[in-house]
C-alpha cells in the first residue's frame, strides 16, 4: 500500500469511528440523564411501588446509581451509560490512532508537514480537536462534550475527504520555511482548542436558555425576534432530556473560559509568529492582507470576550455570545477568506 | 419648553457638573471597562471591510477600478475611507480612543497595584462559612504550631507566591489565630505588563512607519544596481526617513536559478548575487524567498522574477535605435509574460512602440497559442508594433509596463490588417513600410528585489514577547485568597483538640483551588509534612 492510499484508508476509517463514537457519546449522555431523572424520582418514590413494577431503584451508594432491572439471573447489569461510555471511548481512541496514522502517512507522501493547504489543515485541525477533548476527558469527566466534538470531527473529515481533497504536492518556495511548522501548527492547535471551547459555550448558552425558561414576547422588530428565538431554543432545551446530564451553565462557562484562555494565548503566538514569518518572506510584518485582517479580527474578538467576562453586565450569556462571534470569525477565516478573497495567502486554498 | 440640561440629565437632582466635572465624567467613561469592550468590538467590526473591499495601499489598481465601475456608490465608499480602511479617520479614531482608554486605565491600576504590593494583606473576614470552598481539620499540636507550618509552607515560593499575615484576635469564646494569605499579585502584574506592552507595540509600529523605507529594484541577470533612490523602480519612505541614510552598496545579479516541476509548479528560486559594500570586499551570496540578505541598514528580499528578453530595434535609417533587456511581467503560473518596448530615439520619423507577449512553452490549444510551462521549452514572442508619439515628453511619469496608445497608431500590413508576428529567439523581423527591424537576441531572467529597513523591529519584537509573557501570567497565574482560623487554647489538653478551619476564594474556573486549600490544611495540621521538610 502506498502512503497515499494508506492515508486515505485510515482517515476514512477514523471518520467512521468518530461517527460511531458520536452516537455512543450521545447515548451515554441520554442514559446518564435517564439515570439522574430516575434517581431523583426514586428518592421520592414510595418503596411500595417496587412490588408493583419490575424495576427497583438501586441504593444510592450501590453498584452504580442506575436502576436495576430484574433479570433471570438476577445480577445487577452494568449500567447502560457505562457501556455506551466504553464504546465511545474505544471508538474514539482507535479513531484517533488511525487519524494519526493518516496524518503521518500524508506527511510522508507529500514530503512535508501535513498542514499546507485546506485539506491538510482540516484533517490536522480535526485531529487536534479530538485530541484536546481526549486529554481533557482523561483528567475529568467531560463526556457531555463528546458527541459535539466527535460529531464535528466526523463532519470536518468527511468534507475534507470528499470535497477538499487534493493530491499532495511539494511546497511553493514561499512556504518552504521552518515558520510553516511553527506558525501553522500553533494556529491549528489553537483552532482545535477553540472548537472544544465553542462546543462547551453552545451547551452553556442552552443551559442559560433552559434556566431562564420562556420569555414574554414584547418589544418590536429585532427584540421581538430575539425573544422568539430564545423561546424556541429554551423550549427545545427543556424538551431535550439529555440536557439533564449536562453540568450547570456556570461550570460550562468556567470550562469554556479555561480552554478559550489557552486558545487565546496560542492564537496570540500564532499572529506574532505569522508576523515574523511575513517579515522574512515578504519583507513586511503586517500588510492587512485579508488573512491578516481576519486573524486580527479573531484576536480582537477573543480579547473582547475575555474583557466581557469581567465587565459589569456582560457576564454569563452576553460574554459567551462574544466568544461565539469570535469562533464564527475563526471559521470564516478558514473557509470564506481562503476560498474567495485575494491575497498573498491565497495559496492556502489550493 | 424648558431647556434640556445636557449634563447630568441622568440624575435630575445632581449638582451641575461644570466644565471640569464634565471632562472628568467623559474621562471616566472613556476609561471604563464597558467602553473598552465596546471599542474592542468596534475595532473588530471596522476591520472587516478592509478584507472585503479593494484597498489602496494593497492594490491601488483594483481600488481605482472599483471606484470606476461602481458609480456614485464607489465614489461614496472612496470618500468615506472604505477603500483605505486602516488609514481612515474612523478606524484611527477607534484605536486612538482605545489606547487612550488603555493608558487611562492602566496608569491608575499601576498605582493601585504598587500600593497594594506594599500594603498589608487584608484581614481575615469575620465569618468563613459564607465561602464556597471550605474545609477543616484537627491540629494535634495546637494552633500556633499549625500556623507556623502553614506560613512556612505558603512562603516557600518567595515573593511571587503567597503573601501571608497572621494575627491574633478576639473570637466569640476567647482568642483565636487568623491567617490571611493572598496569591494574586502575579496575575495582576502579568495583566499590567500585557497592557503596557500593547502600548509598546503601538509605539514601535508608529515609530517604524516614520523611520522605514521600502524600495523595489528590478535587476536583469548580469546587471547590477546601486542602493540609491534614482536606481529604484519604486521607492516609499516614512516621513522621518532621510535618503542620505541609504548606504551606497552595489548588488549585481550574477545568475538566477529556478526549478519547476514537470507540471510547472515552482520548487525553488535562488538569486546568486554579489554584494559590494563601500570599503569591503565583494561578497558572493544567495537570496532566496524565505532567506533575505542582511545588509548594513536593512534587508534585501527576493520578491519576484520573470524573463527579460534582450531586443534590438533598428530604425528606418539603419541605426540601432534601441538595444537592451526588457523585463516582462509574468501574468500566470506558466509565465505568460507581457512587456512593452518603447523606442523614442529614432533617427528620423515617428517614435516606435511595441507590445509583446512571451510564451515560454508555446502550445497551440486549438484557437490560440498559450504557454504550458514556465520554462523556456518552446519560447515564442507575439509582437505588435505602433508608431506615433509615445507621450514621454509630457512630463508626467509613465508606467514603463504600459504603452500610452492615445497618440499612437498600430503598424499595418500591406493589406491593411494590424501587423502582428510570432518570433523565436535569435530571429529578426522587418517592420512594415520599411520602418526598420526588430530582433529578439536572448532571454535572460530578471529578479525583483525589495529593500527595506525598519529600525523599530527589535523593539517591536521585545514588546510582543513581553505582551505574550504578560498575557500568560494574566490568564494562568492564580487569583486566590486563603484564610485559616483556629481557636487559641489555654492549656495543652485543649490544644490537642484544636480544629483549624480553612476557606478559600478563587474564580469559578480555578479547578486547582480546592486542592491547594486542602494541601495547606494538611501541612498545617500535620497530616502531611511540607515538601521542604521532606527534602
Ligand atoms: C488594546 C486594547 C486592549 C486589549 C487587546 C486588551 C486585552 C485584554 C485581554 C486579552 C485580557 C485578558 C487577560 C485577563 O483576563 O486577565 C484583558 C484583561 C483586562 N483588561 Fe484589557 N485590553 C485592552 C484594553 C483595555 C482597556 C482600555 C482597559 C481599561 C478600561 C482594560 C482593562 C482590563 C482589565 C481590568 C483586565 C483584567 C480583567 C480581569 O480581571 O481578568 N483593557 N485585556
Amino acid at each position: 500500500m502506498t502512503p497515499q492510499s494508506l492515508s486515505l484508508v485510515t482517515l476514512w476509517a477514523a471518520t467512521s469511528l468518530y461517527a460511531i463514537a458520536m452516537v455512543a457519546w450521545a447515548i451515554r449522555l441520554s442514559r446518564i440523564a435517564d439515570e439522574r431523572v430516575q434517581a431523583r424520582e426514586a428518592v421520592v418514590a414510595e418503596p411500595a411501588t417496587v412490588a408493583a413494577g419490575m424495576t427497583i431503584p438501586a441504593p444510592a451508594s450501590g453498584m452504580g446509581a442506575g436502576p436495576v432491572v430484574l433479570t433471570e439471573d438476577d445480577l445487577p447489569r452494568r449500567s447502560a451509560a457505562d457501556r455506551a461510555l466504553g464504546t465511545a471511548r474505544t471508538a474514539m481512541i482507535i479513531g484517533l490512532l488511525l487519524h494519526a496514522v493518516g496524518l503521518v502517512t500524508r506527511g510522508i507522501d507529500s514530503g512535508h508537514v501535513p498542514w499546507s493547504n485546506m485539506y491538510e489543515y482540516t484533517i490536522t485541525g480535526s485531529f487536534v480537536a479530538v485530541a484536546v477533548f481526549a486529554i481533557v476527558q482523561a483528567r475529568r469527566d467531560v463526556s457531555y462534550l463528546g458527541a459535539g466534538v466527535t460529531g464535528f470531527a466526523t463532519i470536518a473529515l468527511g468534507i475534507a475527504l470528499t470535497t477538499l481533497y487534493s493530491v499532495s504536492t511539494g511546497l511553493q518556495p514561499a512556504l518552504q520555511s521552518f515558520w510553516l511548522v511553527i506558525h501553522v501548527s500553533i494556529a491549528i492547535i489553537s483552532t482545535g482548542i477553540f472548537i472544544v471551547a465553542f462546543i462547551a459555550t453552545v451547551l452553556q448558552l442552552w443551559q442559560h436558555a433552559r434556566d431562564e425558561g420562556q420569555r414574554e414576547v414584547t418589544g418590536g422588530g429585532i427584540t421581538r425576534l430575539r425573544h422568539r428565538v430564545h423561546n424556541a431554543v429554551a423550549g427545545w432545551a427543556e424538551g431535550a432530556k439529555w440536557m439533564a446530564a449536562v453540568p450547570k451553565a456556570m461550570k460550562l462557562e468556567a470550562l469554556a473560559f479555561r480552554l478559550n484562555a489557552v486558545g487565546f494565548v496560542l492564537w496570540t503566538f500564532t499572529v506574532m509568529a505569522g508576523a515574523v514569518w511575513a517579515e522574512h518572506a515578504w519583507g513586511r510584518y503586517w500588510g492587512w492582507d485579508p488573512k491578516e485582517v481576519w486573524s486580527f479580527v479573531i484576536w480582537v474578538l477573543y480579547a473582547a470576550y475575555l474583557h466581557a467576562r469581567t465587565t459589569q453586565g456582560w457576564r454569563g450569556p452576553r460574554s459567551a455570545w462574544v466568544s461565539v462571534w469570535a469562533f464564527v470569525a475563526l471559521i470564516m477565516n478558514f473557509t470564506v477568506v481562503n476560498l474567495f478573497f485575494q491575497g498573498l495567502h491565497t495559496y492556502a486554498g489550493s | 419648553m424648558a431647556r434640556m440640561k445636557l449634563d447630568n440629565y441622568a440624575v435630575a437632582d445632581a449638582p451641575r457638573l461644570g466644565v471640569r466635572g464634565w471632562l472628568r465624567w467623559i474621562w471616566r467613561q472613556v476609561t471604563s471597562m464597558r467602553v473598552a469592550l465596546i471599542l474592542l468590538l468596534l475595532l473588530a467590526l471596522a476591520s472587516i471591510p478592509g478584507s472585503i473591499l479593494p484597498q489602496y495601499p494593497q492594490d491601488r489598481a483594483a481600488a481605482l477600478a472599483f471606484v470606476e465601475s461602481n458609480g456614485w456608490w464607489g465614489r461614496l465608499l472612496d470618500a468615506t475611507g472604505f477603500l483605505d480602511v486602516f488609514g481612515s479617520a474612523w478606524f484611527t479614531a477607534i484605536y486612538v480612543l482605545l489606547f487612550a482608554s488603555l493608558i487611562g486605565c492602566i496608569l491608575p491600576r499601576i498605582a493601585v497595584y504598587w500600593r497594594q504590593l506594599r500594603a498589608e494583606v487584608p484581614a481575615v473576614p469575620r465569618r468563613l462559612d459564607r465561602f464556597e470552598l471550605q474545609d477543616e481539620a484537627p491540629a494535634s499540636e495546637g494552633a500556633r504550631d499549625a500556623f507556623d507550618r502553614a506560613t512556612a509552607h505558603l512562603r516557600r515560593r518567595g515573593p511571587f507566591g503567597w503573601r501571608v499575615r497572621v494575627e491574633e484576635r478576639d473570637a466569640r469564646d476567647g482568642r483565636e489565630l487568623a491567617l490571611s494569605a493572598t496569591h494574586e499579585s502575579l496575575r495582576e502584574a502579568g495583566n499590567l505588563l500585557f497592557h503596557v506592552a500593547l502600548v509598546g507595540i503601538l509605539i514601535a509600529v508608529g515609530a517604524g512607519s516614520l523611520l522605514t523605507y521600502r524600495a523595489q529594484a528590478i535587476v536583469v541577470e548580469g546587471e547590477s544596481f546601486t542602493n540609491a533612490v534614482v536606481d529604484y523602480d519604486t521607492y516609499e519612505a516614512g516621513a522621518l526617513f532621510d535618503e542620505s541614510w541609504l548606504e551606497p552598496f552595489t548588488l549585481s545579479l550574477d545568475s538566477f536559478d529556478v526549478s519547476f516541476t514537470v507540471t510547472g509548479r515552482a520548487e525553488d528560486f535562488t538569486a546568486n548575487v554579489t554584494l559590494t559594500e563601500p570599503g569591503s570586499e565583494p561578497l558572493s551570496t544567495r537570496i532566496q524567498v524565505n532567506r533575505p540578505l542582511q545588509v548594513d541598514g536593512g534587508k534585501i528580499y527576493l520578491q519576484g522574477n520573470g524573463y527579460a528578453p534582450v531586443v534590438t530595434v533598428v530604425d528606418s535609417d539603419g541605426e540601432v535605435a534601441f538595444s537592451g533587456a526588457v523585463p516582462f511581467l509574468p501574468q500566470d503560473a506558466a509565465y505568460t509574460s507581457t512587456g512593452v518596448v518603447k523606442v523614442p530615439d529614432v533617427t528620423s520619423g515617428e517614435q516606435l512602440g511595441f507590445v509583446a507577449t512571451l510564451l515560454p512553452t508555446a502550445v497551440d490549444n486549438g484557437t490560440t497559442l498559450v504557454s504550458a510551462h514556465p520554462d523556456l521549452n518552446n519560447p515564442v514572442m507575439l509582437l505588435r508594433g505602433y508608431s506615433g508619439d509615445l507621450g514621454l515628453d509630457s512630463g508626467i511619469p509613465q508606467n514603463v509596463y504600459v504603452l500610452d496608445e492615445s497618440q499612437l497608431s498600430p503598424l499595418r500590413d500591406p493589406d491593411d490588417a494590424v501587423w502582428s508576428v510570432a518570433l523565436t529567439p535569435g530571429e529578426t523581423v522587418d517592420l512594415p513600410d520599411g520602418l526598420g527591424s526588430f530582433t529578439w537576441e536572448q532571454t535572460p531572467r530578471f529578479a525583483a528585489f525589495d529593500l527595506r529597513t525598519d529600525p523599530s523591529l527589535p523593539y517591536l519584537l521585545v514588546a510582543a514577547i513581553l505582551a505574550l509573557v504578560g498575557l500568560s501570567f494574566s490568564l494562568f497565574a492564580p487569583r486566590r485568597r486563603l484564610w485559616l482560623v483556629a481557636p487559641l487554647a489555654d492549656d495543652a489538653h485543649a490544644a490537642r483538640s484544636t480544629v483549624v478551619r480553612a476557606a478559600m476564594l478563587a474564580p469559578e474556573h480555578d479547578a486547582g483551588a480546592a486542592d491547594e486549600m486542602r494541601r495547606v490544611l494538611d501541612v498545617a495540621t500535620g497530616r502531611v509534612r511540607s515538601i521542604e521538610e521532606d527534602e
